[in-house]
């Protein structure tokens, strides 16, 4: 108990320190709009990456419909805070989103996650491409041309602490009773089976979970760009983020973090090589591969209890 | 003595290939009973069947619960376990990946609940169910000498102790029946007299009914009640280890095999 | 009537080509069950070699798609050596991305090489349109449909009666055991993708004829749905490839025609979840299931 109280307050300690720091940089002028821009994009794609890796790392589901579910609470924003632009109204669309993409999630869950791997991630592609055609040909979306124009809410504050808590409740719950099942079920299914654990309705509270937080970072994505289209959520959205969990290391939350900072950074660094970005980008992302095959991360994760007891072989809990 | 699990004319077949045929079988309260059989009589399909993990042709299985008998066939094997029926497997299947400790608490997710919100915010009453459901956990593993690997990967264990570990994950679900397929395979016959003794412990202190695959012998005529004998598929002797011992049938088909 | 016969031509058509791309995808699954990304951009890098030989060179059709076969091949080969060859015991997931990365770069690398616009194919065959009892066919729809099925034709014939065929159908059952039996693996698994994408560089001619326009993100969309199709026939089956292929080119035209255009990919994706559902394994896939 106590030595939970002390981690947490190490954990604790460190968002309020990030908070801090980044509040220090704009004031000083070290962080301009221009890395502002890029801090809070990293921040987005955590919030993506993060929810992607409890599906697939944990759960070992692999999902390739993320950005459908990212759509959901963009466009629920979107409407939203178009029609009422108030701060209440923001926070009132952040649930809503959550809300249908649960829906969505549980819609396009139950029937599919009867299926393994490759099929399940073909399968999960295709649900999102309807959820983004049907954005595309509603009336209410605006259709293809997207929204513009629409209130910004979400300033990189706001963005911090949906990062925090968005990786706060995965994380806790990967380290609690049904994030222990959700593990069991990667790992063995029939053995996890066999000893009494629902498998289907501990894939199905991973996958739900993780559009959740898929449809905050949508909500983000939206107020704080201010445009959308239904183009941006499309396979390779989706194939974007799947990135970013794969070069941290499937299974690694940390890994989720440091890749989504290394490639905001990076992508930021190319803007000015014009096209030749894409191809230095692929370039890296294959040799990243090979080299590291499991990831920048592994599955390694940072944690205060073995920083603090060294010896301790276990490969840590945030908490 | 009460019937707790009943197996009647209970078939599997694959394709062409009977693998189950016909039996008709018993457990009762508290007794330790082992199965025996050459190798593809159709032991593991048997345990497959009674544990839920495939579904028979025909036949039926039958369990006494707390109101009453409740029919087994077709029911998911999540629900059979959680009714109390725990096994082993003979190519062990833990979960490699984790450590011993999360094996073993993995494995008692029936058993207690958390709920969402506690657990995403670290409630008090999140980390008294987690001390509890520990502390419970590390007891068990202790029957089992395993209290120092709690951190260890069950990959990185001496293939001996995962065999253990597979019977320490069976007993963390609470089981009135549990099903052990061949949980000396591989061990040196130090290891094999060892586990002998403490499969005899836990029947006795827990009161639970266990249900052995198992080749060694001795093994098999010290530890058991009452013994099944598989051969093709069908039962072909059942009685106790001297009557066993003693029955023309099963010696033809042990000894015939070899002559 | 009419129309449905119109619109079974234009869905054979297209299906044909989807079928072909389809192909490569399910072999190299079979092989390696690696998810091949890059495969649509193999299909790309076949348009443009037909578009500059048939212009600067002056090539003819039948010489242009041979050499874009050929040519393809050679950037399969090229491309498994260098980027999944290491990576053959990795986790799959790591190949995958790979492969996304090695689409990226063909994407991204021929449009730095050659600019990004939309270019216009020449019309190294003339077009011409039948009129057969109201259904309009021209020869190139008639030339697609013939070269695609004689291809599939020469595939199957290479599978089942060539020793390579026979390499490969071994090395996708089980590759421990086929080299144990001497089968060189690599070897095996150059020739799947050559095989594979040469009949990209097919299709990616054959398209800059039918639609008449190329460019460097032409794989993608057609690479996706290629691959449903792949999944849909069973993926690892090369005859389901094809089916695959075929149905999903019927269906895209048939919800055209009926005037949904828009939900053209919702259907087709709509029927891969549904198919998935009832046959998990596609439709000439093998379920199989785990022993216990
Ligand atoms: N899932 C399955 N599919 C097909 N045949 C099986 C399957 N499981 C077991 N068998 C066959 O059933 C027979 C009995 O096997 P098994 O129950 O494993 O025997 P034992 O455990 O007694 O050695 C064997 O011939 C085996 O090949
Ligand atoms: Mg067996």
């Amino acid at each position: 108990m106590k030595a939970n109280l002390k981690y947490n307050i190490c954990w604790l300690i460190l968002m309020v320190a990030g908070f801090y720091l980044m509040n220090a940089l704009i004031l000083v002028g070290v962080i301009d709009s221009f890395l502002e821009n890029m801090v809070v994009t990293i921040g987005i794609n955590i919030i993506l990456a993060v929810g992607l890796n409890l599906v697939i790392g944990f759960a070992g589901q692999f999902s390739l419909g993320h950005a459908g579910f990212m759509a959901v609470g963009a466009y629920a924003t979107s409407i939203m805070i178009s029609k009422t632009p108030t701060a209440g109204v923001f926070y009132l669309s952040i649930i809503v989103g959550v809300i249908i993409a649960i829906i969505a999630a549980l819609i396009v869950g139950i029937p599919t996650l009867r299926l393994r791997g490759d099929y399940l991630a073909i399968a999960t592609m295709g649900a999102a491409e309807i959820i983004r055609i049907i954005i595309n040909n509603m009336k209410m979306t605006n259709g293809p041309s997207g929204m513009f124009n629409i209130p910004q809410f979400a300033t990189w504050p706001v963005v911090y602490i949906m990062v925090c808590v968005t990786t706060i409740i995965v994380v806790n719950f990967i380290h609690s009773r049904g994030g222990r099942a959700a593990l069991a079920v990667r790992e063995d299914e029939i053995a996890a089976d066999s000893m009494g654990i629902n498998v289907f309705k501990w894939k199905l509270a991973a996958f739900v979970i993780g559009a959740a937080t898929a449809a905050v970072a949508g909500s983000m994505q939206a107020s704080y760009v201010q445009t959308i289209a239904p183009n941006n959520f499309n396979i390779m959205e989706s194939i974007a983020i799947l990135i970013i969990v794969v070069l941290g290391g499937v299974g690694s939350i940390t890994g989720s973090f440091v890749a989504a900072t290394i490639l905001g950074i990076v992508d930021a660094a190319l803007q000015s090589f014009g096209a030749l970005r894409m191809v230095i980008y692929a370039l890296v992302l294959i040799l990243i591969m090979i080299f590291k095959p499991s990831g920048i991360m592994g599955a390694k994760e940072l944690s205060f209890k073995r920083l603090f007891n060294p010896k301790s072989r276990k490969a840590g809990a945030k908490s | 003595m009460t019937t707790l699990l009943n197996v009647e004319d209970l078939i599997k077949n694959f394709g062409g290939l009977t693998a189950v045929s016909d039996v008709n079988m018993h457990l009762n309260d508290d007794e330790l009973v082992a199965l025996i059989g050459p190798n593809g009589a159709g032991k593991t399909t048997l345990f497959n069947l009674l544990t839920g993990v495939i579904v028979p042709s025909s036949g039926s299985i039958t369990f006494r619960g707390s109101d009453g008998l409740i029919p087994l066939n077709g029911m998911k094997a999540y629900k059979i376990a959680n009714l109390g029926m725990a096994r082993t497997f003979q190519n062990i299947r833990l979960f490699k990946e984790l450590t011993v400790l999360d094996n073993v608490l993995i494995a008692m997710t029936a058993n207690y609940r958390e709920n969402f919100v506690q657990s995403v915010f670290r409630l008090p009453k999140f980390y008294k169910t987690e001390a509890r459901i520990r502390q419970e956990a590390i007891e068990l593993l202790k029957i089992f000498d395993m209290q120092d690997d709690l951190d260890q990967l069950a990959k990185n264990l001496p293939y001996g102790t995962q065999r253990r570990l597979e019977i320490v994950r069976g007993l963390a679900t609470k089981p009135k029946i549990l099903f052990l397929d061949e949980p000396a395979a591989g061990m040196n016959p130090e290891e094999t007299a060892d586990l002998t003794r403490l499969i005899q412990q836990v029947q006795h202190d827990f009161h639970i009914t266990v249900l052995l695959i198992e080749h060694d012998m001795s093994l098999v005529m010290n530890l058991a009640s009452r013994i099944y004998v598989l051969d093709h598929g069908s039962l072909l002797a059942e009685g106790t280890p001297k009557e066993i011992q003693n029955n023309d049938a099963v010696i033809k088909a042990y000894l015939g095999e070899e002559a | 009537m009419t129309t449905v016969f119109q619109q079974l031509i234009n869905g054979l058509s297209l299906g044909s080509i989807y079928a072909l791309l389809a192909l490569g995808y399910t072999m190299v699954y079979g092989i390696i069950k690696l998810i091949n990304f890059a495969h649509g951009d193999i299909y790309m890098l076949g348009a443009f070699w037909g578009y500059y030989t048939i212009n600067f060179w002056h090539f003819n059709f039948i010489f242009a798609l041979l050499s874009a076969m050929v040519v393809c091949a050679a950037a399969g080969v090229v491309i498994e050596y260098f980027a999944y060859r290491p990576l053959r015991h990795a986790p799959r997931i790591t190949a995958l991305i790979t492969a996304i990365g090695v689409s990226y770069f063909l994407e991204n690398g021929m449009s730095y090489l050659y600019g990004a616009d939309t270019r216009n194919f020449p019309q190294v065959i003339k077009q011409v349109n039948y009129d057969l009892w109201g259904v309009r066919v021209s020869n190139i729809q008639i030339l697609i449909l013939v070269t695609a099925c004689l291809l599939m034709v020469l595939l199957q014939l290479i599978i089942k009666k060539t020793k390579m065929g026979r390499a490969m159908r071994a090395v996708s059952v089980d590759p421990d055991a086929a080299e144990l039996v001497g089968i060189n693996i690599n070897r095996t698994i150059s020739f799947t993708f050559a095989l594979g994408s040469s009949m990209a560089g097919a299709a990616g001619v054959l398209i800059g004829l039918y639609y008449n326009s190329i460019d460097p993100l032409m794989g993608m969309t057609p690479g996706i749905k290629a691959f449903v199709a792949a999944v849909v026939g069973g993926i690892g089956s090369v005859p389901g490839a094809s089916l695959g292929g075929f149905l999903i080119g019927l269906l895209e035209t048939a919800v055209q025609s009926l005037g949904f255009s828009a939900y053209k990919d919702a259907a087709v994706y709509l029927v891969l979840i549904i198919i998935l559902l009832v046959l998990p394994a596609g439709i000439f896939g093998k379920n199989v299931k785990e022993k216990v």
